[in-house]
Formats: structure tokens, C-alpha cells, sequence
């Protein structure tokens, strides 16, 4: 079985924004470590809204691919994200939680912080395709 | 401000930022009525899943929160601070693998506080989306145009 950081390596888009993860108590902590390219308000600075979103979803894809391991990724259905404070242009975290898991579809959240794990920058809600393998 | 100095700098809005110059966001223009209107062109580093070429829903959700604070912006006929309040987006299906996407925004009702937006992701047409966004924008209280880039 693949571990997080393998998964992530994988994937083209959460290697564009530079994501790793590891295997926690809590589950797969991904980090999305600063660059440049993910700053979105320059003046702030800042960081652009959507790259705080894919690395919530990321980290709720590889939660849920953890957790359920299929042949196919889970696929977003829909999602929801707050956002609760700045991105500042430093290192951000984000840890997923399964709510609900069905036959087919499961319910994630998911939340985002920099300094302070008590301090989300931005929280996500969000339901996943559980595909069959076949 | 004047109309023309928002519109002469969309296309900066658009995709001047470092996050959407390294998505490659080209503005489109103005459609449908002054709807803003953004292309991401198709990159394999955007896809999300390898094993099907289809472009990242992480991607998707930017494309849609920068369009739609675009929708923000002309609806102010200004550039003044704004803040994505929330946003979701409806994953309706998955892109074309090897399409670029486009997307564009309206903002249907602005407040003296916040924006309200819709924004539709679509390879061709509009009403056939990739994904359909529903999103609040923080619109800052400062009606100085000294805040203009």
C-alpha cells in the first residue's frame, strides 16, 4: 500500500503546489510549504484563495483514498470552503476528517492552518464519489 | 474611477497575480452581457488524476473564486479590496481531458458589505458546466480609487 507522500508525488496538481504529507494520530497532515507561485494578492501579501482550497481538497482526496483504498480516487461531488483569515505567505497545514462514509458517497471536513493549529485560516466541507474498483 | 480605467485593467486582474500567471489564466473579456470571462489553456501539471487526464477540482475552485471576484469588481465598476467570504462548488462533470476550460461569473446582488456571486466552469458552452460556484465576497467599505493598481 502507497503512503500519503507517495500518493501526493503522484498526482500533477498536488505536486504543482508542492504538497506532502505524512501519517499522524489524526490522520494524513499535508503541508503545502510557501512559494511565490501560490500568492495571489501581492500587495498583502497573500495567499491566493484557490490554492488554499485545492490543498483542502487535496488533503480530503488523500484522506479519503487512505481510508478507502480503491483502485480509482474518490471524486468531488461538491465542496465548500470558508475562509476564515488571511493566507499569510508561510507554510500551511491542513488535516481531513471522514464524517460519514456510505457505500458510495462519504462526507468530509477538512481545515487549514498556518502558526496556530486553534487558528483555521480556512475550513472545508465536502462529499466524495466513492468509485467501485471495476 | 471610470468605467474604462476598471475594464483597461480586467486583464491584469485576471491573471496578473503570481498563483494565475503559474495557472496560465488568460483573460477572455467581457460576454453575455458584462459577464467577466477567464480560459485556464489545458497543462498535464494540472490534472488531478493521472489515471484519467481530467483536470484538478482544486484548479476548477480557483478558476471559479477568480472569476467571481472579477463579477465583484465590474459589478462595482471599481477595484477596492475584496475577500472570498465562501464558496461551493458543484462538480457536475469531469472536464475533457485535453479541453481548456473557461469561466466565466456574475454578480447578481452587491451590498454596501458583500458581493453575491454565480460562476460556471464549461469547456464550450455555458450551459452545459464542468462545475456551477455559488460564492460571498467581503467588499471593503473604502471607496478611495487610490486603492486601484
Amino acid at each position: 500500500m502507497t503512503g500519503p507522500s507517495e500518493l501526493l508525488q503522484r498526482l500533477p496538481y498536488a505536486r504543482f503546489l508542492g504538497l506532502d504529507g505524512v501519517q499522524t494520530d489524526e490522520g494524513v497532515q499535508v503541508v503545502m510549504p510557501f512559494a511565490d507561485q501560490l500568492i495571489g494578492n501581492p500587495m498583502l501579501p497573500a495567499l491566493h484563495g484557490g490554492s488554499t482550497a485545492a490543498l483542502l481538497e487535496m488533503t480530503a482526496i488523500v484522506q479519503v483514498a487512505d481510508t478507502y483504498p480503491r483502485l480509482r480516487l474518490p471524486k468531488p461531488i461538491n465542496v465548500t470552503v470558508c475562509y476564515l483569515r488571511t493566507g499569510r505567505p508561510r507554510d500551511t497545514f491542513a488535516l481531513a476528517r471522514i464524517s460519514r462514509a456510505g457505500r458510495r458517497v462519504a462526507h468530509v471536513t477538512a481545515e487549514a492552518w498556518q502558526g496556530d493549529r486553534n487558528d483555521p485560516i480556512a475550513s472545508l466541507t465536502a462529499h466524495f464519489l466513492l468509485q467501485d474498483d471495476n | 474611477m471610470t468605467e474604462s480605467s476598471l475594464r483597461s485593467i480586467l486583464p491584469q486582474l485576471a491573471s496578473g497575480a503570481a498563483h494565475t500567471h503559474a495557472l496560465g489564466f488568460a483573460w477572455e473579456g467581457l460576454v453575455d452581457d458584462g459577464a467577466p470571462r477567464i480560459r485556464v489553456p489545458y497543462r498535464a501539471d494540472l490534472v488531478g488524476d493521472p489515471d484519467t487526464g481530467v483536470l484538478a477540482g482544486g484548479l476548477v475552485t480557483a478558476l471559479l473564486d477568480h472569476v467571481g471576484g472579477l463579477a465583484v469588481w465590474v459589478a462595482m465598476d471599481a477595484f477596492r479590496p475584496i475577500a472570498t467570504l465562501d464558496l461551493r462548488v458543484d462538480y457536475m462533470r469531469a472536464a475533457q481531458p485535453g479541453r481548456d476550460l473557461m469561466a466565466q461569473a456574475r454578480c447578481f446582488r452587491l451590498t454596501s458589505s458583500i458581493g453575491f456571486v454565480r460562476a460556471w466552469a464549461f469547456e464550450d458552452d455555458p450551459s452545459d458546466p464542468v462545475a456551477a460556484a455559488q460564492a460571498a465576497y467581503m467588499v471593503s467599505g473604502e471607496k478611495t480609487a487610490g486603492t486601484t493598481a
